[in-house]
């Protein structure tokens, strides 16, 4: 099965088609990867436009640049972008790319598909940023769109439901197709408990797509009809109940979480034995934590509500269950570290991230502790405490896994490897920069600022232009970033077949750049 | 490995992209149509022809790669974890409605209605609303109506349902026992079965809006029952539509015992929606 046949073309040389419709018409793997990773670059630049905006309103106390209802847009927009159009594209790029090579199989297994999912993006974001020149502006009652407070927005409503649903198509058709090809592609003496844990994680999360993208799908169609044709799903007055929106958007919402974080894991889990030149610790566990969590990721959802009128029961269980998590989440941790242990650590840049990750994750990890506690979370809820949970499981967690993959993977994408120095330069400087960015966040929630609000009482005024200052300075070297990507691609010192001394794995046997189909007879798997 | 066995993987796929075209149009006029935009339907309309052209376009492509013989067990194995992946997001689709209705019908009404935690909010706010269901909510939304009786039209649209599972399956027989006109016969009652049960589900819409009041607006009643209906009489239409090519395609001459994947999804999308609509007939109509 693992040779690549061409019914199409007569001749049999088929590298890349010339010109830019190679690009929109491509079926192979890496092609729509690299597609969907500069996609992913391109919607972190512009969400994180959108958050320099935010931290430049919230300098100083008063209001200074932005109108607050823009401000709001800035908020809801800025989470949309990053989430849907940053990470998540990211790690479907990721994927793209080295599934296929991980499990040893030629493409991915429904390669026509796999182009419509990345080619929805770029219209569903356009749909969704148009939003910006409508009567009303963009969507700014959150990006968790809770009525009745998101049917009150303008003109911009309709498109953005409308792109979120394309968003969903996207989703579900690139979930359907990573698990086909981990089903179905792999090369023989490849089983299940042989493939990378990049693989498995990716498994497990394109499960979870499928199972919630249709559950956010459904609530935001709601939305649609109680806003349009006069349904009252939401609206007490007719018996629906508000409270019913929260309940169905955080069974998406909480899934979707781990849809963020689970490839994270993966690649983390990757990283580390490359560079501790030691065989991952615990794989089996690994596999076995990625599947509870993800079990788990189901019957937590509520815990986004506690303070909205629950039973008091309701509250109990849910604030278990989500404690919960944190024994899964925590052989993982203890697994990434029992891996470093004695071993002959070395300090490249994919190692730094993947350092700083399993440390900052920890601390986004242990603040989510902290607001699992019910009663606790009567005083944390919706303040900047929260903001802090959620950027540093999903930016110094999240964020930093895919850096330290593009640090990783580059050198066998382009043939070229980074500026080592450059690499250690941007790690330092964003590490620094993005805790003063979003530690303080941590004190101005616990004294009580309230999230998404454009101004603010005197008393925070300092610990806000610290995170500004860091905010800036995170910004700006991220641009820094985009600079040692684009120079990476561009040229730079040959890389070896095998990059890294300690890498173990399928991809690190074939050439830097590898050739257009990658394996063109099935590797041998040991 | 012999090239035999290679996975087909195909080249130049033009068709994604005119799918995301009319995609975008097709539902960037419809947002621009619940604006009252000018000229949006033609947009939406526009993007629905490409829409349907691609549609026809695509398939067309892979039902000639298929009869070409392109496809061997590997494609077709990936075909059939695809399909049935498909069907698992259909049915969290679906969920997420029967998950609205049963929080309404089990929290969201007694709340209303005083019950528990709700005691206070009825008390003050609707102290008169009594919970019931089903119901259109204390303030009456949409006036008074009547429920949609299950032992009418929706009794005699879940034997028609239930029927056309036989009679896919009696098609399906005939495919894998090479009896052509057994297979034709069998799809083409199946697919009479099919419009027969949308048109009977459009007659029962039109008899709720014209004879019983009952509308969309009918408050959380109304709404559960025309999105969740409404929602699956879509899945029907789709579903009979396919079954239709599949009719067609088997008059062509296509499908052969070993090898119809096209035919199998098919009813494997055809039963689901049969499933659903028993659902909905106990939880919708009857209960």
């Amino acid at each position: 099965m693992a040779t690549v046949t061409d019914l199409h073309d007569d001749h049999h040389d088929h590298g890349p088609a010339k010109g830019l419709m190679r690009w929109v018409t491509t079926t192979n793997h890496k092609d729509i990867g690299t597609l969907y990773l500069i996609f992913a670059l391109v919607m972190f630049m512009v969400g994180g436009a959108m958050a320099m905006v935010i931290r430049l309103e919230l300098f100083q106390p008063g209001l200074q640049f932005v109108d607050p209802g823009f401000f709001n847009q800035m908020t809801t927009v800025h989470a949309l972008v990053m989430i849907f159009g940053g990470v998540m594209p990211a790690f479907v790029g990721l994927a793209n790319w080295m599934l296929p090579i991980m499990i040893g199989g030629p493409d991915m297994a429904l390669p026509r598909m796999n182009n419509w999912s990345f080619w929805i993006l770029p219209f569903a974001f356009a749909m969704l940023l148009g939003t910006f020149f409508m009567d009303g502006g963009a969507p700014a009652g959150g990006w968790t769109l809770y009525p009745p407070l998101v049917l009150q927005g303008g003109d911009g409503f309709s498109f953005m439901i409308f792109a979120i649903h394309m968003m969903g198509i996207s989703s579900v058709m690139g979930a359907i197709n990573v698990i086909v090809t981990i089903l179905n592609m792999r090369a023989p003496g490849m089983t299940l408990m042989k493939m990378p844990l990049f693989v498995w994680t990716w498994f497990i999360t394109a499960y979870l797509l499928i199972a919630v993208m249709p559950v956010l799908a459904g609530a935001v169609t709601m939305l649609l009809t109680d806003r349009f044709y006069d349904t009252t799903f939401f609206s007490a007055a007719g018996g629906g109940d508000p409270v019913l929106f929260q309940h169905i958007f955080w069974f998406f919402g909480h899934p979707e979480v781990y849809i963020l974080i689970l490839p994270a894991f993966g690649v983390i889990s990757a990283i580390i034995p490359t560079f501790a030149r030691k065989p991952l610790f615990g794989y089996s566990s690994m596999v076995y934590a990625t599947s509870s969590i993800a079990f788990l990721s189901f019957i937590v959802w509520a815990h986004h509500m506690f303070t909205v009128g629950l039973p008091l029961q309701a509250e109990l269980f849910f604030m278990y269950a989500t404690m919960l998590i944190a024994v899964p989440t925590g052989v993982k941790v203890f697994n990434w570290i029992s891996t470093m242990w004695k071993g002959s650590l070395t300090f490249e840049t994919p190692m730094l991230f993947a350092i700083g990750f399993v440390i900052m994750f920890t601390i986004g990890g242990f603040s989510g502790l902290m607001l699992a506690i019910a009663p606790a979370d009567f005083q944390y809820h919706d303040t900047y405490f929260v903001v802090a949970h959620f950027h540093y499981v999903l930016v110094t967690g999240a964020v930093y896994s895919i850096m330290a993959s593009v640090y990783y993977w580059i050198p066998k994408w382009t043939g070229n490897m980074y500026s080592e120095k450059m690499g250690q330069w941007h790690f330092w400087l964003s590490t620094i920069s993005v805790n003063i960015l979003f530690f303080p966040q941590h004190f101005l929630g616990l004294a009580g600022m309230p999230r998404r609000i454009p101004d603010y009482s005197v008393q925070f005024a300092e610990f806000n232009m610290w995170s500004s200052i860091g905010g800036f300075a995170f910004g700006l070297s991220q641009v820094f970033f985009c600079y040692i990507v684009y120079k990476t691609i561009k040229g730079g010192e040959k890389a070896t077949d095998q990059v890294w001394e300690g890498a173990e794995g399928l991809e690190w046997t074939l050439s830097s750049p590898p050739p257009y189909h990658s394996f063109s007879k099935a590797p041998e798997i040991k | 490995m012999s090239s035999e066995n290679a996975y087909f993987v195909p080249h130049d796929a033009k068709w994604p992209i005119i799918g995301s075209i009319g995609l975008m149009l097709f539902f960037g006029g419809f947002a621009a149509q619940l604006n009252n935009m000018p000229s949006s339907s033609i947009v939406m309309t526009i993007g629905f022809l490409v829409l349907v052209y691609m549609m026809f376009g695509w398939f067309g492509e892979v039902i000639n790669e298929s009869e070409s013989g392109s496809y061997k067990s590997n494609e077709d194995a990936s075909f059939r974890v695809g399909m049935i992946w498909f069907i698992f997001s259909e049915v969290m689709f679906f969920a997420a409605f029967f998950g609205a209705l049963y929080y309404i019908r089990t929290f969201s009404v007694p709340w209303i209605g005083g019950i528990g935690a709700g005691s206070v909010t009825n008390e003050y706010l609707w102290s008169s609303f009594e919970a019931m269901w089903p119901t259109n909510g204390p303030d009456n939304i949409g006036g008074d109506y009547q429920k949609m009786g299950p032992w009418g039209l929706p009794a005699i649209n879940t034997l028609i349902l239930l029927t056309s599972g036989v009679t896919v399956t009696w098609a399906h027989w005939g495919l894998i026992a090479n009896k052509r006109k057994q297979l034709i016969f069998g799809l083409a009652l199946t697919v009479i079965l099919g419009f027969i049960f949308v048109a009977l589900q459009a007659l029962e819409y039109s008899h709720g809006y014209n004879d019983l009041n009952l509308t969309m607006a009918s408050g959380v009643y109304g709404s559960t029952f025309y999105m969740l209906t409404g929602f699956h009489g879509f899945h029907v239409t789709v579903g009979a539509i396919m079954l239709a090519v599949m009719l067609v395609r088997s008059m062509k001459g296509h499908f052969t015992p070993e090898n119809h994947f096209a035919f199998e999804a098919t009813a494997w999308y055809w039963h689901f929606v049969d499933v659903v609509w028993l659902g909905l007939f106990v939880f919708v109509y009857w209960l």
